[in-house]
């Protein structure tokens, strides 16, 4: 009870932290606070194969994906500088359009409250081997009823591994840069303290 | 689950909102990607949250489809803001307008 209030607080704050930091790497912290704190709230859903997934997956591959772009977008000889944002002219009636939404959704699951069923024997309690949300009954789920989306699953990623390697690739996009002159950048040189007295 | 499944909901329904101001508003897509990681996981509380109340699995498959689409989704993206960036050196989408009518 304690848990999901502390939990749904840090998570509003860290989701709103990444929504206006400046800095991208500031973003991504607050994304990775969001991401734990949503691996937690799982736990206090007895989703623990999922809170498990969602460390891994999101905490360890999306973000090291983030910070290594940002690390790499950042390296170049022009600063990392972004334009302004839509801020004066769109973030009020953004706000309200979000806060109408919200105030729909909020009210129309709470009109229709859901009784929550008890997990029965059968479905074992939390801790068990064959729990209801467990490795071994999340995975048998997966690997017979489900077996097609698993298997589209595979199929979706590979299909992203190749498209990643096209479009980011040492080629570029199609080998269209093999056609173009590369871009040299021009760097200042680097005056010493010395060479500059001596002038 | 002793907080009320329409708690978890209505935590959901906020979040998912924070994440549209986010990609509406900024131009950053570093950010805006950050912002549709936001809405992914908002969607993945719903469903799991309702998959605790019925006691179902299927929620629990559909959240792991959800982060499978949501990685594959990310790492199409940031290939495209690098190629962007190297062949234009900005970082901004209003900016990236070639394929414009």
């Amino acid at each position: 009870m304690i848990a999901f209030w502390i939990l749904a607080l840090l998570m509003i704050a860290s989701a709103v932290f990444v929504v206006t930091a400046r800095q991208p790497v500031h973003s991504v912290v607050g994304l990775l606070v969001n991401f734990i704190a949503l691996a937690a709230m799982y736990l206090t859903l007895q989703a623990e194969f999922l809170a498990v997934m969602q460390i891994v997956v999101y905490s360890g591959a999306i973000l090291i994906l983030f910070v290594f772009v940002i690390a790499l977008l950042s390296s170049g000889t022009k600063p990392f500088v972004v334009g302004p944002d839509r801020a004066p002219r769109i973030v009020i009636p953004a706000v309200v359009a979000a806060v109408l939404a919200l105030a729909g959704i909020t009210l129309t699951a709470l009109r229709t409250p859901v009784t929550v069923m008890q997990t029965t024997a059968t479905n074992g309690t939390t801790g068990d081997a064959n729990a209801f949300g467990s490795v071994a009954n999340f995975g048998a789920a997966l690997f017979t009823t489900h077996l097609l989306p698993f298997e589209i699953t595979a199929f979706i990623l590979m299909v992203a591994v190749i498209g990643v390697v096209l479009i980011a690739g040492d080629e570029g996009p199609a080998g269209l840069s093999r056609r173009k002159p590369k871009r040299n950048i021009q760097r200042e040189p680097i005056l010493r303290q010395s060479d500059k007295v001596g002038r | 689950m002793s907080v009320a499944p329409e708690n978890y909901v209505a935590l959901s329904a906020v979040l998912f909102f924070i994440g549209v101001v986010g990609v509406i508003a900024r131009r950053n897509p570093l950010i805006m990607l950050m912002s549709i990681e936001l809405l992914f996981n908002a969607s993945n509380l719903a469903l799991v949250t309702y998959a605790r109340a019925w006691v179902d699995n299927v929620g629990h498959i559909f959240a792991f489809l959800v982060i499978t689409v949501a990685a594959a989704e990310a790492a199409i993206a940031l290939a495209i803001v690098v190629v962007t960036f190297r062949s234009r050196q900005f970082v901004d989408v209003d900016e990236v307008s070639a394929l414009k009518g």
